[in-house]
């Protein structure tokens, strides 16, 4: 039993190690900046959506707010950058930490909240984020921050004439909370999370401390999160609190998870791997003004799922499920 | 030695309404204490406050020679209270052994030797061939002794069972009853709520009557069932005065 076991989890490692080694050798066949891009954010938004899965799919505490972790990342890289000439990697894991001090911070009043109104906290503090910075002047308020061009350096994370190194960096992070999650997953916190998820009350009486278990899987998640938001701002090469803490990046952290499967280990990397070109490319085939066709797409998608899949798409490979069944 | 278990003048009120009235009970080092009454008498209120979910309006816990009234739930485990609920509470997404292994972390912090344990505990409590399955899919026997192999995964010095063997049929009540036994053999002390008197009587060393929130009556079990305040507390006044 133990054996089946421990073989499951390195068979998991293995699978990933093959796809990420694949996926390292793409550019070598795709030229396309286009392609490329779509792969890049791609890889972002698994990421993101492995380290959503933290805090929402392991610990059930569903956040609709982690625009504003990823808003963090990016204007604490930024900031620092522009008004103090911090490297970008320093920048980064400052606001890695400031993002996880500000989850532990939030958490401490609303992880006293249960279900909905915890989603709509989540929601409200967001969005109060995203109006600070849209009126916070040293910051650059609504106009942003234009990252100025140094050329192209790995000190100074900045590439102008090609996009491969942005791909490598993203394709690491998105290894990087694969590995997180799949570390955590048979770990002392992934098993109280889902204990917490599952029923907080039976857990705090097998030695839970289930406020505990949901500070960390908050600081974990925001931390991540806020990593891919330095990235992207880096990215971008500019920065204004519309494009990087609107709402749509806390959807789209959230609904990879949920077309994959949510609190799966390989929930988040398969739908981000159908959703995000799906999204750029119905974005670029129906015009300028695509932006509500995605939506609608993305709603359709969602309705379909949860009727026929409740458990997202990993259960159609899953086998403690098939078993399961037929009891 | 001094009790494992002990309540001092516990009271308990949900507004208008006692739930416990001063009651004080104690409970030995490797009894079995059956706790009884009708239905609304205050057992599953004070099976939570001496688990610990939430504190007694008035009066004091003592386990193991400590104060532990102002210690929440999570603690009182770490220190030994094991419980089950009276509405099975499983970790429905979660297979078997991970629901029990969530219970033997508490004393185990490496991964390996947790599992380890879990998987023992699954064998004592006869549950080893169900390990892989979710607990979702367990049928309802399989669930309650599932709460009893999680909380015993914590290696309570204590076991606090609620109604651990209502609901059963007679040959799944006399294994539970089985299991019970074995889990004081193994030197764990228990205290359990329970309804079905014919089952409860012969299992307990000792029996509290609760009735209206207040002790009625504390003693052997053959003793407890012929008392006429006991009687009368289940089956009204003109009973009692038969016997």
């Amino acid at each position: 039993m133990d054996k089946t076991f421990a073989a499951r989890r390195r068979r998991d490692l293995i699978i990933a190690a093959v796809l990420a080694g694949l996926a390292a050798l793409a550019p070598l066949f795709i030229k396309d900046v286009y392609v490329q891009n779509i792969l890049i954010l791609t890889l972002m938004y698994a990421a993101l959506s492995q380290s959503w899965n933290i805090l929402s799919g392991y610990c059930g505490q569903i956040s609709l707010g982690h625009a504003l972790y990823f808003g963090i990342g990016a204007y604490t890289t930024e900031l620092l950058f522009t008004k103090f000439g911090v490297l970008p990697w320093f920048g980064m894991l400052a606001g890695g930490v400031i993002a996880a001090i500000i989850a532990m911070g939030l958490g401490y009043p609303f992880f006293r909240l249960r279900g909905h109104y915890f989603v709509i906290a989540t929601i409200v503090i967001a969005e109060i984020g995203l109006l600070l910075f849209q009126n916070w002047e040293w910051a650059g308020a609504a106009m942003g921050i234009t990252i100025p061009v140094r050329g192209d350096s790995w000190l100074k994370f900045q590439f102008m004439r090609s996009k491969l190194p942005y791909f490598y960096f993203a394709l690491v992070l998105c290894s990087l909370a694969w590995f997180v999650t799949w570390w955590l997953e048979d770990s002392k916190w992934g098993f109280w999370w889902r204990a917490v998820k599952d029923n907080p009350e039976a857990a705090e009486s097998l030695g839970v401390v289930v406020f505990n278990s949901k500070m960390g899987a908050a600081a974990v998640s925001a931390f991540l999160v806020a990593i891919g938001g330095a990235f992207y701002a880096q990215f971008l090469a500019y920065i204004d609190p519309e494009s990087v803490m609107g709402f749509q990046f806390s959807l789209l952290m959230a609904l990879p998870a949920v077309l994959g499967g949510i609190g799966t280990l390989w929930g988040p990397v398969l739908g981000a791997a159908i959703l995000i070109p799906m999204t750029e490319l119905t974005r670029s085939y129906i015009g300028g003004s695509g932006r509500g066709v995605d939506l609608i797409v993305y709603g359709a998608l969602i309705v379909a799922i949860s009727l026929a899949l409740p458990q997202g798409l990993v259960s159609l490979f899953s086998r403690t499920k098939a078993k399961g069944a037929t009891r | 030695m001094t009790a494992l278990l002990e309540t001092r003048g516990v009271w308990q009120r949900f507004g208008g309404l006692v739930a416990n009235s001063d009651v004080s009970i104690s409970v030995g080092r490797g009894e079995i204490v059956g706790l009884i009454g009708p239905n609304g008498a205050g057992k599953s209120t004070l099976f939570n406050l001496i688990a610990g979910v939430l504190p007694p309006t008035q009066g004091t816990i003592w386990f193991d020679g400590e104060d532990v009234t102002a210690l929440p739930a999570a603690e009182r485990c770490q220190r030994g209270v094991g419980r089950t609920f009276q509405v099975v509470k499983s970790f429905e997404t979660m297979t078997v052994i991970d629901n029990v292994i969530v219970g033997a972390l508490v004393r185990n912090t490496v991964m390996r030797e947790a599992r380890r344990k879990a998987h023992a505990v699954l064998e004592f409590t006869g549950l080893a061939a169900r390990a892989n399955v979710l607990a979702s899919d367990l049928v309802p026997a399989e669930k309650r002794r599932l709460e009893v192999a999680r909380a015993l995964a914590t290696e309570p010095k204590l076991l606090l069972l609620d109604e651990v063997l209502t609901g059963l049929t007679p040959t799944e009540a006399q294994t539970g009853v089985a299991l019970v036994r074995k889990v004081r053999d193994a030197g764990i002390t228990v205290l359990m709520v329970e309804h079905v008197m014919e089952i409860v009587m012969p299992l307990v060393d000792r029996a509290i009557v609760l009735d209206l929130g207040k002790v009625l009556v504390e003693g052997k079990p053959t003793e407890v069932v012929r008392d006429p305040k006991v009687i009368s507390a289940y089956l009204g006044d003109r009973h009692a005065v038969g016997a």
